[in-house]
């Protein structure tokens, strides 16, 4: 039972990562970006290159997931999604949609279609039990590494002066533009790091959920899940909402394997009827 | 419109604009002919038929009212499986019957969804339909003793229509059937775009608040386009399974949803024809391109989607628009006047 909850809070943290990104750029710039998982899935890929084949240490080949992706989001963000930002929703659903096709394809053809897994250390496999409870060890640096990262992010979000930019960005982006902030660079790096973040959450999760090319289209449900649940306002929203979603998932595989996935699309449905813009948000902006 | 247009010149204006176009006659001479002058090209011109039914079925929500569904694929899904269910257990084994039932079916789950999609923006709506796809699939997936689950629904066998033309494999009776079906539906749409109620709805598109504020009761108008674009769906997904004798869990699948977007978006949303050019275009892009490279073929639908917005959507789409031009020169009975109105939308 400990053991489930401690699995799913892993399995939670791990999709707040992913899906942190993406929630502040809808937030911010009201974007719908259904491409956000091929950030993940690069992230992912790149550190089943660099462990794999050219024998970088794990730890080290994480920051490095990281980086790449943050800079694959930051090129396409600069180069493609700025065009489509003023463009109606179906536009930008296509654009990205388009992305998502492509990504898988891409993947497919450079690294074939089979599930790859990465090489991690010994020392991080396996479980041992504390009070009865069986904790993995993997999952235990997983929940520590997204717990740090969601301080960070809190921290940075409501200490720093980038942060309360990005807040106000957020709430009007206009009266934003009008106090002087420069909104589209502020844009462009959270963009990059939210890209990175997926990068970073896809590396970690390999191990995990797996990884093969139609990561981007398996997790897109779940990302849009964790953001219409915990809307788009804050961090803490997304976050309680990753933690449910993840809790609710591997116990709901758990205890109910035959009712499966689609008390999660159920729950999705309902809580979009009742509360559009989320469970935990402070209510309409715009 | 000019000031001293009155009551009557506007009437004229709206019936000139639901009045047969020669390029229609010639597009639907054109479908007709290639029944008889491609002979070995049935198969593939069934899967255009059923392709632009589809689409024409979304372009009603999307291009007439304005909803962006990224989950259209549900009622297709749901007329396929009622559609196979009813000839594998042989309630209904009459083939139209059956198809007018699925449609029916999948119109019942379209007016009941409709409820889901009235609230919210774009973004609500993109999730709940793409949400309910997910969760029909999943059923479908889960209830394996009914539907096959992964393997698909098997060991469905069609009577012969009108019980004299057997579904044979070439697919000659197949790609009879679906191009009459997919042209009587077509007629139905046509009536229904150009009428009170088709107009109502592009108001609706236009702006939701003035429409209502000029009496046009927007919710039960949803409701009644949702319904009617779900049965549509439903018959192009049962025609699908009767025409192959099959059913799997692809029917529901989201590739299939987006992969409709991109069909009506190469033919353009909002007249119709649309979807039917698009359908074309995507099927001999689609047999072109999975000829040369049969597993990566989603790169170049991704390719195009990508180039088509950032080319931007109206621009791609107005590709048709010098056509539209040439043939309201051409139209000896319009006066110019179709032209008009249609530019000024």
């Amino acid at each position: 039972m400990l053991t489930i909850l401690f699995d799913g809070i892993a399995y939670g943290m791990l999709l707040f990562v992913l899906a942190c990104g993406l929630a502040v750029t809808l937030g911010l710039m009201n974007f719908v970006n259904l491409a956000h998982g091929a950030f993940a899935m690069a992230g992912g890929y790149c550190t089943v290159i660099l462990v794999n084949t050219w024998g970088v240490p794990f730890f080290a080949a994480l920051p490095l997931a990281f980086l790449v992706s943050a800079g694959l989001g930051l090129i396409l963000e600069r180069s493609l999604y700025v065009h489509v930002y003023r463009r109606s929703h179906l536009d930008q659903v296509l654009f990205t949609i388009g992305l998502v096709f492509m990504s898988v394809a891409a993947v497919d053809y450079v690294m074939g279609s089979g599930q790859v897994f990465v090489r991690i250390p010994g020392w991080l496999q396996g479980q041992f039990q504390v009070f009865g409870v069986g904790v993995g060890r993997y999952r235990l640096l997983i929940i520590l590494i997204c717990g740090l990262l969601t301080l960070g992010l809190q921290l940075i979000l409501s200490r720093t002066r980038f942060g309360s930019r990005l807040r106000a960005a957020v709430d009007d982006a206009r009266v934003a533009r009008g106090l002087g902030i420069r909104v589209d660079a502020v844009f462009a790096i959270t963009f990059a790091v939210g890209s990175g973040l997926a990068g970073l959450g896809g590396a970690l999760g390999t191990e995990i959920v797996g990884l093969d090319p139609t990561f981007p289209l398996k997790f897109m449900i779940y990302f849009l899940i964790v953001v219409t649940v915990g809307g788009t306002t804050s961090i803490t929203g997304p976050f309680l909402a990753s933690l449910l979603l993840g809790i609710g998932d591997v116990a709901g595989k758990y205890y109910m394997p035959t009712l499966g996935a689609f008390v999660i699309y159920t729950i999705m449905i309902v809580v979009l009827i009742l509360r559009p813009q989320g469970l935990f948000s402070r209510g309409s902006v715009r | 419109m000019k000031p001293e247009a009155t009551h009557k010149d506007r009437l004229g204006a709206l019936a000139a604009r639901a009045r047969w176009h020669p390029l229609e006659i010639l597009f639907w001479l054109a479908a007709l002919a290639s029944y008889y002058l491609l002979p070995d090209k049935h198969l593939i011109f069934t899967e255009i038929a059923i392709l632009g039914l589809f689409a024409l079925s979304l372009d009603l929500i999307l291009g007439y009212a304005g909803i962006v569904s990224l989950g259209h694929a549900a009622f297709f899904g749901f007329g396929a499986y009622v559609a196979g269910l009813l000839a594998k257990h042989q309630i209904v084994t009459e083939p139209l019957a059956a198809l007018l039932l699925a449609g029916l079916a999948a119109m019942l789950l379209g007016f009941v969804t409709s409820f889901l999609v009235l609230r919210g923006s774009d973004l609500t709506r993109i999730m709940v339909t793409l949400g309910v796809a997910l969760v029909l699939r999943e059923i479908a997936n889960r209830y394996a003793w009914l539907t096959g689950g992964a393997d698909g629904l098997q060991g469905i066998s069609m009577e012969p229509l009108f019980g004299q033309f057997r579904f044979d494999m070439f697919g000659r009776t197949a790609h009879a059937y679906a191009l009459t079906v997919l042209f009587v539906l077509f007629l139905l749409a046509r009536r229904i775009a150009h009428s009170a109620f088709g107009l109502s709805l592009q108001a609706i598109k236009g702006n939701a608040l003035r429409a209502s504020a000029v009496g046009v009761a927007v919710n039960a108008r949803l409701i009644a386009v949702y319904s009617i674009a779900a049965f549509y769906a439903g018959i192009a997904g049962a025609l699908l399974t009767q025409t192959t004798a099959f059913a799997s869990l692809d029917v529901f699948s989201f590739e299939r949803s987006a992969d409709l977007l991109l069909v009506l978006i190469i033919g353009g949303t909002g007249y119709l024809y649309g979807g039917l050019i698009g359908a074309i275009v995507f099927k001999l892009m689609q047999d072109y391109l999975s000829a040369l490279t049969p597993q990566y073929w989603p790169f170049w639908i991704g390719l195009v989607l990508v180039l088509i917005v950032l080319v931007g959507r109206e621009r791609f789409s107005n590709w048709t628009r010098p056509m539209r031009k040439l043939a309201a020169r051409l139209d000896w009975r319009a006066g110019g006047v179709s032209d008009a109105i249609g530019e000024g939308r």
